[in-house]
């Protein structure tokens, strides 16, 4: 049996009082897309800030193939990568010179060659020499998706990957995170306020509200199982109406 | 210590200073304002006097060595503020990237930024103003070491204080230099300070530097064995200000600072 790529257990957070992360535990399995949905403030991002080690959990362990974030930070962290809309790359740096920089960090074996392929996969060898403080939103996202696939990871964190993209090109981009995951033994934790395109790319979602997770499955099976129509109908009444999760 | 990562840090200062001749400038403008100024002010001093003290070399070299220590403390806070000011603290916080190795590169970039500063100190003071540092002899490396060290520290403590009180509190960190001139007699011996200023001043190691410069432009014999003691102290500070950057840096991670580092504060 293949090892879990991420393994949250019993991971808490708490902010002098406030509990933003109670107890949840989940894991992510090789070539899994898992989506990480809730409303705002619901704790997606604190979950995916201590993942990245960013943020220190107040109880429970996270292990990234294996590795201890908590003791093998630096190991653990190599192996994952990440692309949000709120962490934007140096916008005074090109884009050729953030991907060298960020492919040091990471340790990224043949970086020139590898630099080469992931401009060519997200379509951005034109703006190799511009500063990315320049490029237009949608450009930056593709750069940022460039940056969080130039080591291969093992676990991809995206907090809104395809925020700032227009269908077309958002479609050429979830293909690209399906194949990178199909062609190893990759696994994706996706945030994304897009029902529909949650539902098409994931193959697992996890609702989380209050720090909890309420309900957990696929998302072309899920709305049937509680009587809705579609992921976004379920969304709006786990959103709304926490209980009707308890009560089916 | 993964070397890689040490030198991406170095080459984006490379990239920074390649790209804009503001970061290129900034790195010599005040230097050469300070010998120039300084310069000026000793000839004068020299030729009003008329009493043959050699002001060129206690002034000037005073100011080159006192400037070199601040180009070092800004060579480690200038890089930290560049992730500052591009918002760049989550990205490079959760890469693999350690501390140690962040801290690394830090101090290497200032290494690079302060041998230039200094190079072209001593070329204007002995073009311009007919500086020597002979004078100094072998004492000259141990002085640099020293005062690097201090400056190193300085900068640990600098960007500490940024990381833990937010980009608001750059302001402080400029001044820094300024603050601790008076108590390190940079210009003359600290027996001229109050009890407690002098106290303060056999505190920090730039102190043991100029009193055995002044030593030894007197013609005087330099202690030896005070002088081991500054660099003690120097490294000594170098371990508390890591060990208080390391403080401070874990702090952020347990409060959630470095994810939300434009809020300044999130307690």
């Amino acid at each position: 049996m293949e090892r879990n790529i991420l393994e949250v257990t019993s991971l808490s957070k708490n902010y002098g009082g406030t509990e933003a992360v109670k107890n949840i535990s989940f894991a992510v399995r090789p070539r899994e897309i898992v989506g990480l949905l809730g409303p705002n403030g619901a704790g997606k991002t604190t979950t995916i800030d201590m993942v990245l080690g960013v943020l220190k959990p107040t109880d429970g362990s996270i292990l990234i193939g294996g590795r201890d974030v908590a003791s093998d930070r630096s190991e653990a962290l190599a192996l994952t990568n990440f692309a949000a809309v709120y962490a934007q790359l140096p916008g005074n740096l090109t884009v050729y010179q953030n991907l060298k920089f960020f492919g040091l960090l990471y340790g990224v074996p043949h970086l020139e060659r590898k630099m080469r392929d992931v401009m060519a996969d997200f379509d951005i060898e034109r703006f190799k020499n511009i500063k990315y403080g320049v490029l237009s939103s949608g450009e930056q996202t593709r750069v940022s998706l460039a940056k969080a696939m130039l080591n291969d990871p093992h676990l991809l964190l995206l907090d809104e990957p395809t925020a700032s993209l227009d269908p077309s090109t958002a479609e050429i981009i979830r293909k690209k995170i399906r194949d990178h995951i199909s062609g190893n033994t990759a696994g994706v934790l996706w945030t994304s306020h897009n029902m529909y395109e949650v539902t098409d790319v994931c193959d697992r979602v996890l609702f989380l509200s209050h720090g909890e997770i309420l309900l957990e499955g696929d998302p072309k099976v899920l709305p049937r199982q509680y009587g809705k129509k579609n992921l976004e109908e379920l969304f709006i009444a786990v959103t709304r109406e926490p209980l009707i999760v308890e009560s089916v | 210590m993964n070397w890689k990562r040490i030198y991406a840090i170095i080459l984006r200062q490379i990239y920074l200073i390649r790209s804009t001749a503001t970061r290129f400038i900034q790195i010599f403008i005040w230097i050469v304002v300070d010998i120039t100024l300084w310069g000026f002010i000793s000839k004068f001093l020299a030729g009003v006097s008329g009493s043959g003290f050699n002001f060129v070399a206690v002034f000037i070299g005073a100011v080159l060595l006192w400037d070199f220590s601040t180009q070092v403390m800004q060579g480690v806070t200038m890089l930290f503020f560049e992730d500052v000011w591009s918002r760049n603290f989550l990205n490079v916080f959760a890469s693999p990237l350690r501390i140690s190795e962040y801290v690394s590169g830090l101090v290497v970039v200032s290494i690079g930024r302060s041998i230039l500063a200094l190079v072209v100190m001593i070329l204007l003071a002995s073009l311009a103003f007919g500086f020597s540092m002979v004078v100094y002899g072998a004492f000259l490396a141990l002085f640099v070491f020293i005062l690097f060290l201090f400056g190193i520290a300085l900068g640990l403590v600098g960007i500490s204080i940024v990381l833990r009180w937010g980009p608001s509190a750059e302001w402080f960190i400029w001044p820094i230099p300024a603050l601790l001139s008076p108590f390190v007699g940079v210009f003359y011996p600290l027996t001229v300070l109050p009890a407690w200023m002098q106290t303060v001043g056999w505190l920090l190691p730039p102190s043991y530097v100029f009193s055995g410069v002044r030593t030894l432009i007197e013609g005087g014999t330099l202690s030896v064995p005070a002088l081991l003691g500054g660099l003690a102290l120097a490294a000594l500070y170098i371990v508390l200000a890591y060990l208080l950057f390391l403080w401070v840096y874990r702090r952020a991670i347990k409060t959630g600072l470095i994810a939300r580092y434009s809020a300044e504060t999130v307690v």
